[in-house]
């Protein structure tokens, strides 16, 4: 029995076998070489090399045909590109040379001639073309994985599982069916990887983090998963199998009264009432926010209906989609963000110049101040929606003072069209904005006389804050929202908002994590919106604290030195 | 005979993985020699029938190349190509 420890990203407990998704790159080492025993014989090589390069074809084109159903014709072409490498006739003569002259192994020939291209391509200061380099790399490793005997791994599970791995990309989570993965636990990765924000969505306990200790794990060995600890026990006894089955009965248990009593809303002991919200990016998830309890929309997502399509929504699409989602919540408030998308997430009318860093880059509403038709369009949609409903627009990525009032301009200009042309619309509608840039945070005291309301995204404001990116699995841990340089700046920001007589809301990950619900709570947040699995154990949590009680661990809280000691503190009021 | 033409690439990101594979793909389809060269970064001249090759002589934005074809079907092979670069490979720019 071993007992590992990582971060816990999404709550619940599972037991079952280990499925390790091995996503591991082979090494060949050039200073060591590769001797295959069949090395000396060149035509015995390259007839292995031949074959290889025969499965790898095969390989690609069910990758392809993959491709083309879930992304679309377009994107799906980068395949034909890796099709095009396995036959490139420059590659293979070097290839075939190398093989034959210096009577390298099919491996180490390979190796060399593709490491040859991928650092040619990485070199040239180009930010397209060091991605191919990254594409031929991945070709490379089809064929080394091909040619050394290693089976791939498939995401299709043959019973429910544990699935392990090095860290898992979005297409790796995505391609698991959610009905056979018992839990989700990687390597690399923090709480706003990919994989916890989807673990959390499908109710699936996940561990990140968990560091060098996943060599040790085999396919088969039992293992128990507590995503709400992030603590994994391998090959347990029948003692702590029996501990951790009432546990996971009684998180079960917990979650049932929690849901029982998720219609209820959160009152704290001495009668303050929290709204407590869910963020929706879909007509169906607004249904399932409204089962499990949400009050209301505190962030709807608009980005899809902007996404993966050759044109902009009409006016008249989007209305109809805005109002699908606000009738679902009849007179409880929606908020609805304004196109968030940047240079990570192109949309192809939208002309988007290539960025090196598309997180620092032309994004939100940078993106929407530069293309006034798209903004007006979105806003005017939005307005028309609003009438009849508690509608509020919400700004993404404003980093000033002078972005508000572009915006309240860009509003009023919208409210005028539809004036002029007699259409129907809401008046009072409420105009706020996200804080998720450190400058907004900063200048909270002077962005809040000029808005309705703040809505902080932790998400994004941790990483900018820490200069983490939280895409990348190396350093995403550091953006932990529960940091205290995090807290500090929400509670600036929520200061702020009530000396001018303003609400805040908060819509990152930390909304939906009970553990941090008293120290919001103390700061002082007014709307707590998350993934709507949330809603139940956030509104429970929220009901066992008097604001004096959370205001005293709010304070406690913002003078701890360190993230470790925040998480240790609050764990007592857990 | 060999047969060449200038041409300037408007596509917004130049000979990327998409256009270049087509490009490739094409010039793969005829029998003649083709090489690619670009001439705003003075490289030298690139079998045209490599992905690898053609992607290395990094072909941005408004880059003038330089394609030659050379063998029995050299006249059409020029030509497709040609469409191909001067059609902005069905791309909206």
């Amino acid at each position: 029995m071993k007992k590992i420890t990582g971060i816990g990203v999404s709550a619940g407990i599972a037991c079952g076998p280990i499925y390790r998704y091995e996503n591991q790159p082979v090494v060949i080492d050039p200073l060591r070489g590769f001797r295959h025993k069949t090395a000396a014989d060149p035509q015995a090589e390259l007839a292995r090399l031949e074959a290889s390069l025969a499965t790898a074809k095969t390989e690609l084109e069910a990758v392809l045909e993959a491709a083309m159903q879930r992304v679309g014709a377009k994107e799906a072409e980068i395949f034909s590109a890796h099709a095009l490498m396995l036959e490139d006739p420059e590659l293979l003569d070097q290839v075939a040379a190398a093989i034959q002259e210096k009577h390298l192994s099919a491996e180490e020939a390979w190796f060399e001639g593709t490491e040859h291209y991928a650092n040619l391509l990485a070199g040239m200061g180009d930010e397209y073309l060091s991605a191919r380099s990254a594409d031929v790399r991945d070709v490379a490793q089809r064929v080394l994985r091909i040619l050394t005997g290693r089976k791939q791994k498939s995401t299709q599970l043959e019973h429910p599982a544990v699935v392990v791995a090095e860290d898992l990309t979005p297409s790796d989570t995505v391609t698991f069916d959610p009905a056979k993965v018992l839990a989700f636990c990687t390597a690399k990765g923090g709480p706003t990887s990919h994989v916890a924000i989807l673990s959390k969505a499908l109710g699936i306990p996940a561990i990140t983090g968990m560091g060098s200790w996943l060599a040790e794990l085999q396919d088969g060995l039992v293992a128990i998963v507590d995503g709400s600890a992030g603590v994994m026990v391998v090959a347990p006894d029948e003692k702590t199998r029996a501990e951790y089955q009432s546990l996971s009965a009684s998180f079960q248990e917990k979650f049932a009264i929690a849901l029982a009593s998720a219609h209820q809303p959160a009152i704290t002991l001495d009668g303050r009432r929290v709204e407590v919200v869910a963020n929706v990016a879909a007509v169906s998830g607004a249904s399932r926010a409204l089962e499990f309890g949400a009050e209301g929309i505190g962030l709807l997502r608009t980005e899809f209906l902007f996404l993966d399509r050759e044109t902009e929504p009409t006016e008249e699409e989007q209305a109809e989609y805005y109002r699908a989602v606000l009738e679902v919540f009849g007179k409880n408030p929606v908020v609805i963000r304004t196109l968030d998308i940047g240079g990570d997430k192109p949309a192809p009318y939208l002309k988007m110049a290539a960025e090196l860093n598309p997180f620092l880059g032309v994004r939100g509403t940078r993106l929407a101040l530069v293309h006034p038709k798209v903004f007006q369009n979105q806003l005017r949609a939005l307005l028309r929606a609003g009438l009849g409903h508690n509608l509020k627009i919400m700004c993404p990525m404003v980093g000033s003072l002078q972005e508000v009032r572009a915006i309240h301009e860009h509003v009023n200009q919208a409210r005028l069209a539809l004036e002029e042309s007699g259409v129907e619309y809401a008046h009072d509608v409420e105009i706020g904005i996200m804080i998720e840039i450190p400058s907004a945070a900063v200048m909270a005291d002077v962005l809040a006389p000029e808005v309705d309301f703040f809505s902080i995204g932790t998400n994004d404001l941790s990483q900018y804050t820490l200069a983490a990116d939280r895409t990348n699995p190396d350093v995403s841990p550091l953006a932990d929202a529960l940091d205290p340089s995090v807290l500090r700046l929400i509670s600036m920001v929520t200061r702020a908002a009530h000396a001018h007589g303003k609400w805040v809301g908060l819509c990152g990950e930390l909304a939906g994590d009970p553990l941090a619900a008293p120290v919001l709570l103390g700061i002082g947040i007014d709307e707590f919106s998350m993934n709507p699995r949330a809603v139940p154990l956030v509104k429970q949590a929220l009901r066992r604290f008097s604001t004096d009680q959370a205001r005293q661990i709010a304070e406690k809280v913002l003078q701890l030195p360190t993230v470790a000691d925040v998480r240790r503190y609050l764990e007592n009021f857990a | 005979m060999a047969v060449s033409k200038e041409m300037t690439v408007l596509n917004k990101v130049g000979l990327h993985a998409r256009t270049a594979a087509m490009f490739v793909e094409k010039a793969t389809s005829f029998k003649s020699k083709i090489s690619i060269a670009n001439l705003s970064k003075e490289t030298q001249p690139a079998n045209a029938k490599s992905i690898l090759r053609v992607l290395s002589i990094g072909v941005q934005k408004d880059d003038r190349i330089l394609v030659t074809c050379e063998g029995e079907d050299e006249a059409q092979a020029l030509d497709a190509l040609a469409e191909l670069v001067t059609s902005n490979f069905g791309e909206e720019l």
